[in-house]
């Protein structure tokens, strides 16, 4: 074991493959960039979620002329797909925030080789999210109400609301996440000005890179403002799910009204986030040979965090369930018998299945380091995720205080055309990233080569029988 | 080789042009080709496009006008590119109409006809637009208060698919083609003194009308007058000549009987007849002391039913064999054949309720519904005159309508000489007998004998476009008529606008049979009031008097002496072995389908299924699971020889062994909204057994979608219902048990009134906080609902619509839960399911002093008002809904598509200019009828004082016959709202939010028989 190498201890799988140097590096990441080929795999995906992508704009076209009457929500569930797909984007953004800025902070170098990815999955997921409650309210073309701008009537929004906390809190997390994936993109996008043979790359790639020269004193700020980025990130991580389950937590519904909603969203988020990113993360390995940068520690670890996150939302479950007894009022005990065995129970074994059972197969090594177990396990816990807010939002209003007033959602066309046309979008848009942008940061895999060699040479030295597939 | 032109110009035309010689001009191939149908197209499309002109365009010297007009306007449009505008005089109000203030409404009386006996009204008018309907509290029918059918007839005025002009075969004509065609033929029939002419109408309930006609007849002596009406009184007429020889109709007076027993009768929640009958009921049940006691027995459960102490489903011979044990147990002769025997739980429920009349007698009622047999009815008469209650809970008296006929045999008559073709002239004044005779009498086939048809109504419906001639009736609020009450008092029927189209009312209709086709509905009318009073001297300031009243005063019909007759009460009948008894029932939302194109009355929940914009075959849960039927299978009802499918209904309440349909629905020309909905029972009816008898049920395998605005959940599923609808008896009041636990918890507290008194402007039931309570120092608006008297009839929710302009959203709209009704009555059953009670509660916004809408809406759209009010800023709402999900209540109601009409013009002039009309994407909800509140606020602080207790009335207040609602401010002590909320039995729901809200509720306290086991509960 070296001692030059804290966070990458023996036996473990180094973060790099063996036999990599810088120009190595360089040359495998900026090729699937420059390279005039297009794949043509790639290429019928884009087509497929294109076509996607098109259903999206028709549906929200039909939504505009037509109003949100198009899809199932009705009194007395008056959130449906548009509240739950909200959650469910916004958590998946997760991922990239806390891979980028917590583990940045807490010098997990592993990290390297996915961030840049998880952050642009964040960015698209947040895009994807930020539609929803824009295009959920009733009068679109008002939506900008929500926003504090002063006015001649000093009309301003009413701040105790949830919403307009929502508001603020993904507005700057979109912000944040766009200025952090960006100024990260920077040195890359000098890279690829230098290396790009055509003209047109070299401006755009010129453009993006804002003059990055590689200077000492660039290299300085750019450790600073990163550093500081990823210090403002990090209590988003916490903050844009807490406030995101505000919503339901300060609402008066059974089986919102509780405090344990803020801990449980922001695992919930964490635990979807990482599925997400396994889930994409896994083809992409495959079909563009990264097994080199994306090894099977980075995998593993993975698996760790989603393990850790899923107890903790099973443990969010379970006082759930707990305090719908131990509260001793009607309608929270109600509340807790209707989702275990009333109408509700369907969905909510579903969701017990895919959240809490599965996911225990991730505490043996044996599950963690197999390639198609996990993405099995990553996408039935994405479902799970999905489950898990279709059963808070949906669920809890149809079965309210007053049995008169009870009712039941039935998704139409339009909610399913508008959900799978958001994912086609998010599909869509990390295929154009991979093609057109580095999705592992080069720089920052440079910085690691030492380290990384030096941890390959100890791995010899200690005759470890891992070793990665070339 | 064809020539190019062929294919451009048809066949006829090239003919055409080959048969001319020398030059001709021609202007349109449609004058060239000669085409003789070429006028009455042009005269099809006006009357489509532009019904006001067809008068015109008929007129042959007005034609020409008409043309140059339509030329010169289509060249104007073409030159310059936009839509000419009519002319129009501006007149400014250089002098006022007589007190007509803009912006303030007028109210005049008026009357709505109806067969039972008109109901008083007085109108909103908006600078001349009726607008809604309230009761007048000065008529005897009313006492302020109206049904759904009165509160909805507003819309029918404006309804866009009224008939507009005189049609003709198809086409459209004029008023005075038909004068001038119709002459003739009614000469013709002079010579032979009417014999073929034959004059069918609905129940007249017009005295000048009936004069008319009676005119008319003199003038054709052998002509005959039909009156029929699919729900008429033939069984109580019937049962009357029975047991007292003669013709007499019973008034009952609810407010003197101690017991009533309701058979197969919907007495409180059925019509404009039920108005001040509920009236009277509720006066006896406000509070625990003194209250009556209501038995009812019925195959179909009603509002009547659900309110009853104690109530008994049993099919219709069910309800017949109740009656015989009930008459044998007073004393009454039923004959040798006319007892019956009862079953176990039956013969109970007898024996306590006839020990309760006998404790009770001369201050007891029974009342049997109309659908039961002459025999019944003459039973029920007898038991009443054994009991003493003649001359104290009911009178008798001549019935309402001045003509009083067996209607149903004089129309199975009318369609025998039609197929006869001893009819020359018929002639049908508003009425649908095509949709509604009873199927055995073969109306359609037998009319089509009759050589000329005339229909006059307000559409072109089944009937008329049947017939060669419709002529467009004038609806009520156009009219100059009069009407009688159900006790004969004379009633006005004053016309509130002058008629939107080429309409002519009845009077003037009939005019013309009479030879006087120019005659104004108005002469006609004074004239016979003129006449009726004796010329007076002082006659025109009686009429002003009549007119502003509404009615003519002391014009009741006097109540008579009846003597009982021995009669044949016939043999009970039998319940038919393997069969089911098929109950036809008027709809207690369309009545018998006149009523079917109110998209108000379609939309409106029936009172207990909850159904919408259907009706059903209800079925009891056991009957259903006997037959392997569930509600929306289709099935096959076989009856009296006809078959009809139809959706089942499973209800709970509805008699095992009997099957119940609703009329009214299944209507092919009743426009948009009523073509389509349902199925029609008239298809079944026999005129032999117009209510309905045995038939057989066929499973068919298909399905039909029903919309019901409030889905069956297991009854205690939650277990909390209990606490929601608190319920409580006399006996349980005196040992202060009101109907909750926790209400128990602090009896000396609220009986007197304390806990409200301290905390003034407070609701009742607020938790205790760290904040200071907001001080509510002024007005301080809340509501109290009464459960123990409201009858579910909803005519609130008809007429906070009207009020509120709430728009209808369909059934389709309605099947996804997304009705608009500020007001929604909850349903909630107790007990078992064959025979559970029914408990309405009405939920209105409930006003929250910390409601949890408003601190949820991120842009400020509903905020709470310095008087209590959770105020609705529709301007400001942009649709997140999070009101709606933060709602403990849910009674909040949401735009999610473009419900409301912005573009049929003739609905536009019956808004509320008071109420904005909300949009797509907005929320909006009950708001106690803010507008009536500012319009206090305006009058009061203009007289420089307080408001007082009584101006604001909402509007759901205000109809409710019942008077379950009650409305104020809760800081003024004196207020009647406030003394209500000091009541122990009032009682918030949901307060263990700490909602804190200003709607509350009384339990409802019922007066069961102890001799009677209560039905247990689940």
């Amino acid at each position: 074991m070296s001692a030059n190498l804290p966070p990458s201890p023996a036996g473990r799988t180094p973060v790099i493959g063996p036999g990599h140097d810088v120009g190595s590096i360089i040359d495998k990441i900026s090729s699937i960039v420059l390279t005039r080929d297009i794949a043509r795999g790639w290429f019928l995906l884009l087509s497929i979620t294109g076509m996607g992508v098109l259903m999206l704009g028709t549906s929200i076209a039909w939504l505009l002329i037509r109003g949100v009457g198009i899809w199932g929500i009705n009194e007395p569930v008056a959130w449906g797909f548009d509240i739950i797909n909200f959650v469910w984007w916004i958590g998946i953004g997760h991922a990239g925030t806390l891979i980028s800025a917590i583990l940045l902070l807490l010098r997990q170098e592993w990290r390297t080789s996915i961030n840049r990815f998880s952050e642009a999955m964040t960015l698209f997921a947040v895009m994807c999210a930020g539609m929803y409650p824009a295009l959920h309210v009733g009068r679109p073309w008002l939506a900008f109400w929500l926003f504090p701008l002063p006015n001649t009537m000093s009309m301003w929004p009413q701040f105790r609301s949830p919403l307009l906390w929502d508001v603020f809190a993904v507005s700057t997390y979109a912000t944040v996440s766009a200025l952090f994936w960006y100024v990260g993109l920077i040195p890359d996008f000098a890279t690829l000005r230098d290396k790009a043979q055509n003209k047109v790359g070299k401006v755009i790639f010129g453009m993006a890179a804002m003059g990055w020269r590689g200077a000492t004193r660039h290299w300085d700020r750019y450790e600073v403002a990163y550093l500081l980025l990823a210090g403002l990130a990090t209590p988003l991580v916490v903050s844009v799910h807490t406030v995101v389950s505000f919503d339901f937590a300060v609402s008066v519904i059974p089986g919102w009204h509780a405090t344990i909603m803020p801990p449980y969203f922001v695992a919930g988020a964490v635990y979807s986030g990482f599925a997400m990113v396994l889930t994409l993360m896994l083809p992409v390995r495959a079909a563009y040979r990264l097994h080199d940068f994306i090894t099977l520690r980075h995998i593993e670890n993975m698996g760790k965090i989603m393990l850790a996150t899923g107890l903790i939302v099973a443990y969010g479950y379970t006082m759930e369930l707990f305090f719908g007894w131990y509260s001793g009022t009607l309608a929270e005990g109600f509340m807790v018998k209707n989702r275990v065995m009333g109408a509700a129970a369907t969905a909510y074994a579903a969701l017990i299945f895919c959240n809490i059972i599965t996911p225990q197969l991730l505490w043996f090594k044996k599950v963690r380091v197999n390639l198609w177990l996990m993405f099995v396990i990553s996408i039935i816990v994405n479902i799970g995720m999905w489950l898990e807010r279709y059963v808070i939002v949906v669920t809890c209003l149809e079965r309210d205080f007053l049995p008169s007033a009870w009712g039941d959602f039935h998704p139409t066309v339009w909610d399913w055309s508008m959900f799978i046309g958001s994912i086609c979008f998010f599909v869509f848009m990390m295929l154009l990233f991979i093609r057109f942008i580095p999705m592992i940061p080069i720089f920052e895999m440079r910085a690691l080569i030492p380290k990384s060699q030096a941890g390959a040479r100890a791995g010899q030295a200690g005759s470890s029988s891992t070793s990665t597939p070339h | 080789m064809s020539e190019p032109t062929s294919s451009a110009v048809p066949v006829e035309v090239a003919q055409r042009l080959a048969g001319q010689s020398g030059r001709k001009y021609w202007k349109s191939l449609g004058e060239l080709t000669h085409d003789a149908d070429f006028s009455a197209r042009l005269t099809e499309h006006v009357r489509r496009e532009f019904p006001s002109q067809v008068e015109i365009l008929a007129d042959p010297v007005q034609r020409r006008t008409f043309l140059q007009l339509m030329g010169a306007s289509l060249a104007l449009a073409g030159i310059s590119s936009c839509t000419r505008q009519p002319d129009e005089h501006i007149l400014p109000y250089a002098k006022t109409p007589e007190a007509l203030i803009p912006g303030r409404p007028l109210y005049f009386a008026t009357a709505m006809p109806w067969a039972s006996g008109a109901i008083g009204l007085l109108v909103e008018s908006h600078m001349g637009r009726p607008t809604k309907i309230e009761g007048n509290p000065d008529h005897v029918a009313s006492h302020g208060a109206t049904d759904l059918f009165s509160q909805a007839s507003v819309l029918d005025l404006y309804d866009p698919d009224r008939s507009t002009t005189t049609v003709r075969n198809g086409r459209g004509s004029t008023w005075d083609e038909l004068v001038a065609s119709l002459g003739p033929d009614l000469e013709a029939q002079k010579l032979k003194g009417g014999a073929g002419l034959r004059i069918l109408s609905g129940t007249l309930n017009s005295p000048t009308l009936a004069a008319q006609l009676n005119e008319v007849l003199a003038m054709f002596p052998k002509a005959r007058w039909v009156q029929c009406e699919p729900v008429n009184r033939d069984n109580q007429r019937l049962g009357a000549l029975m047991s007292f020889a003669e013709d007499v109709a019973p008034r009952f007076d609810l407010s003197r009987a101690e017991v009533i027993v309701s058979l197969e009768c919907d007495l409180l929640a059925n019509g404009p007849e039920s108005v001040r009958l509920a009236r009277a009921w509720a006066d006896r049940r406000r509070s625990a002391a003194g209250m009556n006691r209501m038995y009812a027995v019925e195959s179909t459960p009603t509002g009547t039913g659900s309110l009853a102490d104690h109530r008994l489903a049993l099919a219709p011979s069910g309800i017949d064999r109740i009656a015989r044990a009930i008459a044998q147990a007073v004393g009454v002769d039923v004959g040798a054949a006319g007892g019956a025997q009862l079953g176990g739980e039956e013969q109970s429920f007898v024996a306590a309720l006839v020990k309760d009349l006998k404790a009770q007698a001369g201050k007891s009622l029974v009342v049997a519904g109309e659908p039961l047999s002459p025999q019944v009815h003459a039973l029920v008469n007898a038991i009443n005159v054994k009991l003493g209650n003649v001359g104290k809970t009911l009178h008798f008296a001549e019935p309402a309508a001045p003509v009083s006929v067996e209607q149903l045999a004089s129309l199975k008559r009318l369609s025998e000489e039609m197929a006869r073709r001893e009819v020359e002239i018929l002639v049908i004044l508003e009425a649908n007998p095509v949709y509604d005779a009873p199927a055995d009498c073969e109306f359609v086939a037998a009319m089509q004998q009759v050589p000329l048809r005339v229909h006059f109504g307000t559409r072109e419906d089944e009937t008329g476009v049947l017939c060669h001639w419709h002529v467009p009736a004038s609806h009520f609020l156009e009219t100059w008529s009069d009407a009688r009450a159900f006790d004969g008092s004379l009633s006005i029927v004053q016309p509130l606008i002058a008629p939107l189209y080429a309409t002519k009312s009845a009077h003037e209709f009939v005019s013309l049979l009479a030879g006087k086709p120019g005659a104004s509905g108005y002469d006609t009318l004074r004239e016979a009031w003129k006449a009726r009073m004796g010329a007076p001297a002082d006659f025109e300031a009686r009429w002003q008097r009549a007119l502003h009243d509404g009615f003519l005063a002391d014009s009741a019909v006097r109540t008579r002496e009846v003597s009982l007759k021995k009669f044949d009460a016939g043999a009970a009948s039998v319940t038919p072995t393997g069969e089911l008894e098929l109950a036809l029932r008027p709809d207690p939302s369309l009545h018998d389908g006149r009523f079917a194109n109110n998209g108000w009355l379609q939309e409106v929940p029936k009172p207990v299924s909850k159904l919408t914009w259907d009706n059903a075959l209800y079925l009891s849960p056991q009957t259903a699971a006997d037959l392997d039927v569930e509600s929306g299978d289709v099935v096959e009802v076989t009856h009296a020889g006809r078959k009809l499918k139809v959706a089942v209904w499973v209800q709970p309440g509805q008699a095992r062994g009997s099957a119940t349909l609703h009329m009214g629905f299944g209507r092919t020309h009743a426009g948009k909204l009523g073509n389509g909905p349902g199925f029609n029972a008239f298809a079944l009816r026999n005129s032999a057994m117009p209510w309905g008898g045995p038939a057989t049920i066929a499973r068919s395998g298909e399905t039909y979608k029903l919309a019901c605005a409030q889905e069956h959940h297991d009854m205690d599923a939650m277990g909390f219902e209990r606490d929601l609808v608190r319920e409580s008896t006399p006996a349980a009041f005196a040992r202060g048990e009101y109907g909750a636990p926790h209400l128990h918890a602090k009896p000396a507290e609220s009986a007197a009134g304390a806990g409200h008194g301290e905390k003034p402007g407070h609701a009742e039931g607020a938790l205790i906080t760290q904040y200071p309570a907001y001080k509510y120092e002024g007005y301080a608006w809340g509501m109290v609902i009464d459960l123990s008297t409201c009858v579910g009839c909803n005519a609130c929710v008809v007429a906070c619509q009207a009020e509120n302009n709430i728009p209808i959203v369909g059934k389709e709209q309605v099947a996804r839960g997304r009705e608009l009704h500020w007001i929604r009555i909850d349903r909630y059953f107790t007990g078992a399911a064959h025979n559970p009670r029914v408990v309405f509660q009405p939920i209105v916004c409930m006003q929250c002093e910390n409601a949890p809408c408003e601190v949820v809406c991120p842009v400020g759209a509903t905020v709470h008002g310095p008087e209590g009010l959770n105020d609705m800023v529709y301007n400001r709402c942009i649709g997140t809904k999070y009101c709606s999900n933060n709602c403990p209540y849910k009674v909040r109601r949401f735009n999610f598509l473009l419900y409301s009409d912005f573009t049929t013009p003739s609905l536009k002039l019956q808004r509320n200019p008071d109420v904005s009309v909300r949009s797509r994407g907005v929320m909006e909800k009950c708001t106690y009828c803010v507008q009536r509140i500012s319009q206090a606020r305006i009058d009061a602080k203009r007289e420089d004082r307080a408001i007082r207790d009584g101006d604001v009335v909402t509007a759901c207040q205000q109809v409710c016959p019942a008077q379950a609602i009650t409305f104020g401010d809760i800081n003024d002590k004196n207020s009647v709202v406030h003394r209500q909320k000091a009541l122990p039995h009032n009682y918030g729901l949901l307060t263990e939010l700490n909602t804190a809200p200003r709607t509350t509720y009384l339990s409802r306290v019922s007066n069961p028989n102890a001799d009677i086991p209560q039905v247990a509960g689940s």
